[in-house]
């Protein structure tokens, strides 16, 4: 029997009473975003939005609840963006998105901040406090996806960068506090997919993340399918669970999985993170069911039922009812293998 | 069209860089305060604030456009919009007059500026008129010729939630007729510069060819002497040029600053064929760039077109400025024009050779 586990990626969107009081309190420019120094009346905000969201996902019944990272100003660049040895120059795009970052530039030797590892302290006495059976998950970028974010000024090598982003994010990693699992979530993959040589380089950085922390760990490619050379690579990672962007490209992803098998639990991309149309629990199941379907040989111990992309592309109607579908959805945790 | 209808009586030099800007600009405080009055009624009544209603909304947007385009005049621009007092978002604004789209809350841009993404429901159909009252508002106010920015059929196509079409191309060609209808409308009442806005464009550079098709039908049946402006920004041009210029625009109105005009170089190989409409102040950057900077900046431009072919912008709409640093930056933008202009009539700046014309 497979345990189907319901979880989001991180990366809401910030409760709208939120973005009013931050708008007023921070500003619209690039240097009124997040560097990791804000006073104590802009903490209260997040702190109270946090509340609200990581209480959102506990009424909607999640299994795996996250921190939200609603302070990550800049998306997956944010652990970056407030390291020392960071320049944060022009806003540039995020991927094929309507959404802009800061570009980081990197300048020195990186030295973890404790930053996420803060948040998720925080996350932590949210859900102490609700005396919940949900364990907490933590969202980190994937090694490849945060080197491609950013520039290098100072290691000079693009191999010899994603070792020093991959040592950086271990370290952070290394700060957390108990977590059950880490995602990391790793666009990049996709969307600038690493040649010949940094392929491997690449899944070599993930081993080394995964391996800072005692916890179930996730890859969850974003945006489509990889590469069948990319995910090759990947499978020799040292990770529990393989990711798939079912909405995205299903039939790609399918086959990646058939050709070259999987990891022993899956993570499935089931709900468009970038869409208002809503899935029903029903449709969540039935797409889950088809990804068995199609991989008969395999024999799953858990399939992480989750979004295909960050959330904080949605409205928080639409957000709020996706995270009710999934949770329905896993509500019953076995499904036939 | 050439840039040259739009040339001032009393310009003070021969060459003419057209100054002008993208579009939006700092709304007044007080427009701010009206409009959330009128409607956000429910809030206005938790601090015991009169309500207004659309009429005093209105009344208020004109006296906003009237004040803003006449900064724009006093800043010495020699083409004015009205900083677009009377819109909320470039998306936004735009859907709420057109039939098909719902709106579900505020979505994430960047930072802390989001806008009310909508989703495409039903099929698109014209509703009430977009922009033609705004244009002979501001035109009957202005002293200097006005330009209309206006969404382009990609982007209004683009920055959605598509829960109705099939694919995007779809979309932007049934929205390409209804700009294409608004665009009509706004030359029958007057309007001889029309800026298209596809930001969206820089982000899906595969989708060229649907942009190229919906701007043919968007210019279709338009008369000569009306300057149609393509405004693109923040990605990768290297990506989009020169498929670009297969485009039927004369100009091309492109961010630089931002990104310290790292992709001047992208334009220099093939030669570019259109104006320019160079992007020399960051709108991000609320620290005000110097006349000389910005010369500096114009200067670049001239590597890729010569002066006949420049037009002088900021990178992109400037709405997000505190308002003293954007009225200063576009003021030392029109003085840096005219001296880099003084400076190539007294033959003090080296420039290409303007493109040999096909009749010679």
């Amino acid at each position: 029997m497979t345990e189907l586990v319901s979880t989001t990626p991180g990366l809401y969107p910030l409760p709208d009473w939120a973005k009013r009081d931050l708008e007023e309190l921070k500003g619209h420019q690039k240097h009124d975003l997040i560097d990791g120094t804000e006073g104590a009346e802009i903490t209260g905000v997040y702190e109270e939005a946090r509340e609200e969201v990581v209480t959102q996902q506990l009424d909607a019944g999640l299994d795996l609840v996250v921190e939200g990272q609603l302070r990550w100003d800049d998306m997956l660049a944010h652990p970056l963006a407030v390291a020392d040895a960071v320049d944060t120059r022009g806003i540039v795009r995020y991927y094929n998105n309507n959404n802009f970052y800061r570009e980081p530039v990197v300048t020195d030797d990186l030295e973890a901040s404790g930053d996420v590892a803060a948040e998720l302290e925080a996350a932590a006495e949210i859900t102490a406090e609700h005396e919940s059976d949900a364990d907490l998950a933590a969202v980190l970028p994937g090694p490849y996806t945060l080197a491609d974010l950013a520039t290098d000024e100072h290691y000079g090598d693009e191999a010899e960068f994603v070792d020093a982003v991959a040592a950086f994010l271990a370290d952070e990693a290394e700060q957390f506090p108990d977590v059950a699992h880490l995602t990391l979530l790793e666009p990049s993959l996709v969307e600038a997919a690493p040649g010949e040589g940094l392929d491997e380089r690449a899944s070599q950085a993930i081993d080394t993340v995964a391996t800072a922390i005692d916890a179930e760990v996730a890859v969850q490619p974003v945006y489509g399918a990889l590469d069948e050379r990319v995910y090759a690579h990947l499978l020799d990672a040292d990770i529990d669970a393989v990711g798939f962007d079912l909405v995205s490209d299903h039939d790609a992803n399918v086959y990646n999985a058939q050709e070259y098998g999987a990891t022993d639990d899956v993570l499935l991309g089931l709900v468009d993170g970038r869409n208002t149309l809503v899935e029903s629990a029903d449709t969540i199941r039935e797409r889950v069911e088809w990804f068995q379907e199609q991989t008969p040989a395999a024999d799953y111990g858990r399939i992480y039922a989750t979004a295909n992309t960050d959330l904080f592309f949605l409205p928080t109607n639409r957000f709020g009812e996706k995270l009710e579908a999934l949770g329905a959805a896993a509500a019953t945790t076995e499904v036939e293998a | 069209m050439t840039k040259e209808q739009f040339r001032p009586e009393d310009h003070p030099n021969d060459h003419f860089l057209m100054t002008t800007v993208v579009g939006s600009y700092p709304k007044p405080k007080w427009l701010n305060r009206v409009r959330e009055r009128c409607h956000h009624q429910e809030d206005v009544d938790q601090v015991e604030l009169e309500p207004v209603d659309e009429e005093t909304l209105a009344e208020a947007e004109d006296d906003a456009a009237r004040l803003i385009t006449k900064e724009h005049e006093r800043a010495g621009l020699d083409v004015v919009v009205d900083g677009e007092m009377r819109r909320t978002e470039m998306v936004e604004y735009f859907a709420e007059r057109i039939e098909g789209y719902e709106f579900n809350g505020p979505v994430k841009v960047w930072g802390h500026n989001y806008f009310d993404k909508p989703s495409v429901v039903s099929e698109v159909e014209y509703g009430e008129q977009w922009l033609v009252d705004e244009y002979e508002f501001t035109s009957e106010v202005a002293d200097r010729p006005v330009k209309v920015p206006i969404t382009g059929p990609y982007t209004l196509a683009r920055w959605v939630f598509n829960e109705h079409y099939e694919t995007t191309a779809d979309l932007a060609n049934d929205l390409a007729e209804l700009v294409n209808e608004e665009v009509e409308k706004l030359v029958d009442a007057g309007a001889r510069y029309i800026q298209i806005d596809e930001p969206a464009l820089a982000q899906h550079e595969d989708d060229h060819a649907i942009v190229g098709e919906a701007l043919e039908r968007v210019v279709e049946d338009l008369p000569e002497d009306v300057r149609i402006g393509l405004h693109v920004c923040y990605g990768d041009y290297s990506r989009i040029y020169p498929e670009i210029l297969e485009f039927p625009v004369d100009e091309f109105d492109l961010e630089l600053a931002n990104g310290d005009f790292e992709q001047v170089d992208v334009f220099k190989e093939p030669e570019f064929t259109a104006d320019l409409a160079m992007g020399v102040l960051d709108a991000h950057v609320a620290e005000v760039e110097s006349v000389e900077e910005i010369k500096e900046n114009i200067k670049k431009g001239l590597e890729i077109v010569p002066p006949e072919q420049l037009v002088v912008s900021p990178d992109c709409g400037v709405k997000l400025l505190p308002r003293n640093a954007a009225y200063q930056k576009l003021e030392n933008m029109v003085q840096a024009a005219r001296e880099v202009e003084a400076e190539l009539d007294a033959g003090e700046i080296d420039v290409l050779q303007a493109p040999a014309s096909a009749d010679d």
